[in-house]
Order: C-alpha cells, then structure tokens, then sequence
C-alpha cells in the first residue's frame, strides 16, 4: 500500500498527546526502548457522544487481543481506527489506565517543584486533561488500550501481566476510518510490577494513506468487520 | 474451568422492602443507599441482565469494568468483588451469589451493534441500550439531572457466560445460571442502579429466550457499620 508521511515527532515518556487523525490518514506508534506502554482512547472528533466501545470492539472479533486486522468499533456499529500493521501481535484492552494513587503507592510521589518534567504522572489524569482541551469531561472517559502490552487470562479468568512483551522497533499502524480525537498517554500499565518508574518515549509517524480496497487485511479479518466497513463508509455518503 | 464458589445470602423475601419483576426488554432504574443490599433474580434462567451503576452523588464518578476486574486481578464477578468506579471508589461489593461467575466485558447489545455482528437488516431488532436510554432519559426527566448516552459506558452482564481463552480469544457461550439463581450486591456508597433486561435473540446469552427477572431489595442490617 503506497503512502507518503506527512510529519514525525516524539512522544515523550509519561506524557499525553493528541491529534484528529483525518479520514485516509494514519498513525504508526514506534517503541523506541523496550517495555514500552501506551494508553490510548479514540472518539469521534465530529461527533464525541460516538467514541471507542472496547466491549463492542472484542465481541464483534471475538478477541481479548488487538492486532493486525482488528479494528476499533465506536458504540454506533462503525469503525474509529484499523490497525493495519502490528510487529507484536498482542495489544491489551483489558488493564485500563494508572491514577495517581497507583503511582504514588508503586514509584513514590515526585512532584514537578521537585523534579521538574521527571515527576511522576499517572495516565488517568493526562487522558482528563487532554479531554477537557476538546471540551469534555470525566463522563467522556472510555475503557482504554494499552499498546505494546499484554495481559493473559487463564482459565480460571486470572489476569496476569507479561512482562518483557515489547522490544524496542515494536510498532503498531493506526488507519483512520472516521476523523477520530485520538489520545494517547506513554505511562507505565498499570500492572506493571516493576517499581521502577521509567519514561519511555515513542516514536510517532503521521501518514496519508490509501483508503481500504476490498482485499484489506482489517475488511477481511471477520464477517463482521465487512459490514463495519459499510457502516463507515454509509456514515460519509 | 475451577470450581465456582456458591455463596447463598441469609435474607429473606419477606423481609424485603422493596421487590419488583423486571420483564425482558424493559430497563429499571433505581437508587440503592449505602448499606443496603439489592438482590437480582434470574427467575428463569439463563437471562442476561445488562447493569450500570453511579455515584449518586456524581453521575460521571460510574461503574468502571477495566477497574474492577483489575483491582480483583480477574475479569469474572463473584461474591467478594468489590465493583470499582472511574474515581477508584467501591461503589458495592457482591456478598451473596448462587450462579458463580458474571462478565463484564461482553458489553450491552446495541441496535447498531447487531448490525455488525449479525446483519445489517438487524436493526429493527430491541436492544440493551435502547433500554438504557429510554430508562437513562426518564429518569433524567424526572429528577432532572443529566443522564444521557455519554453515561452509558461498560456495564456488567449479571448471569452471562463469556469465557476469554489464554489465546487471548473471547466466546459468548451458553450460561451458567439457571432458574432461581441469584446475585445480591452490599451497597457501600448511595448508588443509583440501571439495569436493561436483555432482549437480544440473536445469541445464546438468553438461551434464546429473554425471560423477566426480579429485583429485591433489604434495608442496611445493624451489623454493618453505615
């Protein structure tokens, strides 16, 4: 699939970005350390009462794992973002995001006076402020991924978090199938047991790219993604 | 699968303040106060019944799935599961639960979500969040606080089957309840409770037959310390 890249940055450990990925654009996440984690929630930016249903997501796919070909449904039957590239295989939906009492009770509180950029964050406080430069609240949350991290459930509906999962080079590709608020936090998950607070960056590529033909990987990955497909495409007619 | 843990709860009905029947397809909202115990009763199996809670006092402080199963370090609900909100509150605890296991990553059936999941002609069909909404907006009307779809996040499903493999695969299977089993939640803040009695037909999370389930509801005993 050809594209062209439109710009670069970098996405600081600990931190918070966001961007409306336009429709026919995408994302590519990019681990620059190993270990990496990245929260992430998706609305859509025309419409934010219209944002990601993690529950939808899993049971249309009949997943507890995202990867190459699963998509992210919105509440209303159609698709925010299409992970069209994985190097991992497994991106977790289940962990959801730190607060600030998590940090403070696993790294010990370090405030900005203190430690100036190096303080110590916590992802459920970036995701509300970054919420609220949108106009939207706590009521505006959503369940959240956690890229480049994993957590399997045994049998018995245990949840355990698998350290050493991402390496640095890991990457994932976001493609925008609606123009979606995406919002991203680098905090550690919150099942992390290391206790060692660590800031890992990444890399962030924006791109233009084709938009989905019939043989596409995320069109094709179920039944139902085909008519998650129509239902996006019908909702730009 | 391990053994799930029956645990029966010592009140009876008729001490019961307060009982209604919930038939399937209809939503019913509540308050439950702290200390009081609400119990949920699938009268005749198999039914599904899709459950939100709030803070009370605080619409946006809800219940929240990716807290509670990870604070429990569990994605299945049973007796001793404290149900987390967004604001890392325990809203209530399940203190009594004769069918042994609830979800609470399958999500509500949505009229929209139908469409994808079985076909796009689907839609016609009554769903879990049109019954969150309607209940949502009637109560929004009659205390006239806001409560709206920006509310509806994810719920629990009291009684629904939905194994997740270590594969990292996720089924709907046939339940585990059957009629007469029940769950029973200690409320451990003022709460307010809305539930959609599910009316989905298209798979076995009703057995094909969404069926009414009761709701009851005890006063805080005196042992517990309000």
């Amino acid at each position: 699939m050809s594209s062209s890249i439109l710009w670069e940055e970098t996405l600081h450990g600990s931190s918070t970005w966001s961007h409306i990925l336009k429709r026919g654009t995408a994302l590519r996440i990019a681990a620059i350390e190993d270990n990496t984690n990245v929260g992430a929630i998706f609305l859509n930016a025309d419409n934010p009462s219209e944002r990601l249903n993690l529950p939808d997501t899993l049971k249309a796919q009949h997943i507890a794992r995202l990867s190459t070909g699963s998509v992210l449904y919105s509440d209303m039957g159609r698709i925010l973002c299409s992970i069209t590239d994985d190097t991992l295989g497994w991106h977790d939906p289940l962990g959801g995001c730190s607060d600030a009492a998590l940090v403070a009770k696993k790294y010990g509180s370090s405030t900005y006076q203190v430690a100036r950029n190096n303080w110590h964050q916590n992802a459920l406080d970036g995701f509300l402020i970054e919420l609220a430069k949108y106009g939207l609240g706590p009521r505006d949350l959503m369940m959240n991924v956690n890229f480049f991290s994993k957590v399997e459930v045994f049998v018995d509906g245990s949840m355990h978090f698998i350290s050493a999962h991402s390496a640095a080079g890991d990457a994932v590709e976001l493609r925008a199938e609606m123009n979606t608020l995406v919002i991203l936090n680098s905090c550690q998950h919150p099942m992390d047991p290391s206790h060692e607070y660590a800031q890992k960056p990444v890399s962030l590529t924006l791109k233009q790219v084709e938009a989905p033909g019939l043989d596409d990987v995320c069109r094709n990955f179920r039944p139902e993604n085909g008519r998650g497909f129509t239902l996006t495409e019908r909702y730009f007619l | 699968m391990p053994e799930t843990v029956i645990q029966a709860s010592p009140r009876l009905p008729e001490d019961a303040i307060f009982s209604v029947v919930v038939e399937a397809g209809d939503s019913f909202v509540h308050e439950i106060y702290q200390g009081q115990f609400v119990r949920i009763v699938d009268l005749e199996g198999n039914q599904a019944v899709d459950t939100l809670f709030y803070n009370a006092h605080d619409y946006a402080d809800r219940y929240s799935a990716q807290d509670t199963i990870r604070e429990q370090r569990n994605i299945y609900l049973t007796t001793g599961t404290k149900l987390m909100s967004t604001e890392r509150n325990a809203l209530l605890t399940i203190v009594a639960d004769t069918c042994g296991r609830h979800d609470t990553l399958g999500g509500a059936c949505a009229t929209e979500s139908n469409m994808v999941r079985y076909a796009i002609d689907k839609r016609f069909m009554h769903a879990c969040r049109q019954s969150f909404l309607k209940g949502a907006l009637a109560w929004s009307a009659e205390t006239g606080r806001e409560l709206d779809k920006r509310d509806l996040t994810a719920n629990i499903n009291f009684f629904m089957n939905v194994p997740v493999t270590p594969s990292g695969k996720l089924t709907f299977e046939d339940g585990v309840s059957d009629a007469g089993k029940y769950v029973e939640l200690r409320a451990e803040m003022d709460t307010l409770m809305v539930i959609s009695n599910c009316p989905q037909l298209n798979n076995p999370c009703n057995a094909y037959n969404p069926t009414p389930v009761s709701v009851l509801i005890w006063n805080a005993t005196q042992e517990f310390d309000v």
